[in-house]
């Protein structure tokens, strides 16, 4: 009784909102242990930040040092730094000196943006294929497809990416490899991440079409004389998403991992390859910051996927509120 | 062996043939992973180097074979890393219930909360280019599909009749693990840890490749491919081998794995 209680009630209620929390106490606690370890000087380093590296001396160093309390216990630091974060004051790049939060909305708007043209391309991909290989398990087209998305998923994406770039641009010339000016620079980053997306998302697509091709309720559809095309489109197809939608949820655990691989393979100036470049230079405040935005994306759509299927099952609606 | 599908019989395989790659090569090879020829450099598979050189005249058969014993080894270590803790821990809470499964389900949430693979990137930041910090982060996001699964399992288990039974009888705890718990969980955990050997050399390599992996001039699969690549017109063919052998581990893992997962 206790367990189901937990399992079935409390834990999906209690974790969405706490979800958001507890990705920022990981990260910033992650974010303030790298500051703290990192060699030299915590406020000679800020100081070298704010006012250009000539201008970063004991001076300004002390000013910082007074300034942020770096000379405090660090209980009470790490508080404060909690205290920054929730308010969103991410702090400034030890780079370019500018705000975090600024670098952060441009470079979420090219992650969105990739993210928004490959997450539909993969449902293209993917779903039409999974439906037609689950209306007939064991078919021809069910072999193929398992086979290819067994295939595309051992593929590492910076492999399929670079296939991609040594045939479409360098051999025939058509895509530009790099850059992000207008929609031809969209294609090949978008279709890497497509193709690993679409790998999953046909396979269990096609699992859960099986299931409910092969299940009384469809039988019995359409024993009571329901035309084929309601008995697929009212019975099937909103049975069969279930599944589907629900797995997206974990299809996007894969996507926060593609965009910081493929965004660093194509040079797309989004959060993925900002996190990678910062965790080079050391820049503590956008290494937190880039994690915090791909956590918070994460846990937004994990969210939303949630609500999706609830709407689209109403038996699960019922279940859980 | 015998009772193996014949898809999950080719993932073995695969996996043997390339762990005795690993394990040959370099004694095949018969020199140094970084012994340079810089007079050789680029040269094509051949008598002298089977399958060819690196742009700095270093033998590929053997940086390959050093690479793929790195990749499946560190790939093994962090699976059972993940594996043998997450496993016991799940059986602890199935059996304990309480707070003791409360606090369990509740940090291996808080470790869900986040993409792995971030997790392991934040860790990474500590020490780019070394091995701990991955190993780290890719048991510590790993664990937690081992603890769900063994919880899940061993909670089901633990109600059954004859394990009730036994308990009741007074056998002890040891015996309820080892006897009846575990070979009823192992046929599942074994999936997961086959596909899990398939997640985790395919990190290795990507964060490599990307600079956060394992450094040059350590031979390791990913960053080969990231060393080879401005050489990809002269030598496509040895562009492609690491990938190509990563690609092999991979796909073995996943047949094996079978199709009991999506």
């Amino acid at each position: 009784m206790g367990r189901r209680f937990l399992d079935r009630f409390l834990r999906p209620v209690l974790m969405r909102l706490v979800q958001p929390l507890l990705v920022a106490l990981i990260v910033g606690a992650l974010g303030f242990a790298l500051m703290a370890v990192l060699p030299g000087d915590q406020a000679f380093r800020l100081a070298a930040a704010r006012y250009g590296p000539d201008m970063g001396d004991a001076a300004a160093a002390a000013l910082v040092r007074q300034e942020l309390g770096l000379d405090r216990p660090w209980a009470v630091q790490f508080l404060d730094w909690v205290g920054r974060l929730v308010r969103l004051d991410l702090g400034h790049s030890l780079v370019t000196g500018e705000p975090v939060l600024q670098e952060l909305t441009m470079q979420l708007g090219y992650t969105l943006a990739l993210a928004g043209v490959a997450l539909p391309l993969s449902a293209l991909l993917g779903l039409p294929l999974g439906l037609l290989a689950g209306l007939q398990p064991g078919g021809p087209v069910d072999r193929i497809m398992l086979g290819l998305s067994v295939l595309l998923r051992a593929v590492p994406a910076y492999a399929l990416g670079l296939c991609l770039v040594t045939v479409f641009s360098i051999h025939f010339g058509w895509l530009p490899p790099a850059g992000f000016e207008g929609w031809r620079e969209f294609v090949l980053p978008a279709l890497t991440l497509a193709l690993g997306l679409a790998a999953l998302s046909a396979r269990v697509a096609r699992d859960s079409v099986a299931v409910v091709a092969a299940s009384p309720f469809m039988a019995f559809a359409r024993w009571k004389g329901l035309p084929e095309r309601a008995v697929v489109l009212r019975h099937g197809l909103r049975n069969a998403a279930i599944p589907v939608i629900a797995l997206l949820g974990l299809q996007l655990v894969g996507l926060v991992e593609g965009l910081v691989i493929v965004e660093s393979l194509f040079s797309w100036p989004g959060i993925g390859h900002a996190l990678v470049h910062a965790i080079f230079a050391r820049d503590v405040p956008v290494v937190q910051g880039t994690a915090l935005a791909l956590g918070l994306i994460f846990v937004l759509v994990n969210a939303l996927v949630d609500l999706a299927c609830a709407l689209i099952d109403p038996r699960r609606a019922r279940a859980e509120t | 062996m015998r009772t193996l599908a014949p898809g999950r019989r080719l993932g073995l395989l695969l996996i043997v043939s390339l762990l005795g790659f690993g394990l040959l090569g370099p004694w095949l090879a018969g020199t140094d992973p970084a012994h340079q020829i810089l007079a050789h450099s680029l040269a094509p598979p051949g008598a002298d180097y089977w399958l060819g050189a690196d742009h700095l005249g270093r033998s590929m058969l053997a940086r390959l074979a050093h690479a793929t014993r790195l990749s499946l080894m560190l790939a093994a270590v962090t699976v059972a890393s993940a594996a043998i803790p997450g496993t016991l821990l799940g059986i602890l809470a199935a059996w304990r219930g309480g707070w003791v499964e409360g606090g369990l389900v509740l940090v291996a949430d808080a470790v869900l909360a986040l993409p792995g693979l971030l997790l392991v990137l934040l860790l990474a930041a500590f020490a780019p280019g070394e091995f701990l910090p991955l190993y780290l982060g890719l048991a510590l996001a790993g664990w937690v599909e081992y603890f769900r699964v063994a919880r899940a399992m061993a909670s089901g288990l633990l109600a059954r009749p004859h394990v009730e039974a036994a308990r009741l009888l007074g056998f002890g705890p040891g015996y309820v693990l080892w006897r009846l718990l575990l070979p009823g969980l192992l046929p599942t955990l074994g999936v997961l840890a086959a596909f899990g050997l398939g997640s985790a050399v395919l990190a290795i390599s990507t964060l490599s490749f990307i600079g956060l992996g394992i450094h040059p001039p350590t031979a390791e699969l990913g960053s080969m491919t990231t060393e080879l690549l401005p050489y990809a017109y002269e030598a496509p063919l040895t562009v492609l081998m690491p990938a190509a052998l990563v690609f092999m581990a991979v796909l073995g893992c996943h047949l094996l794995a079978g199709r009991g997962r999506a």
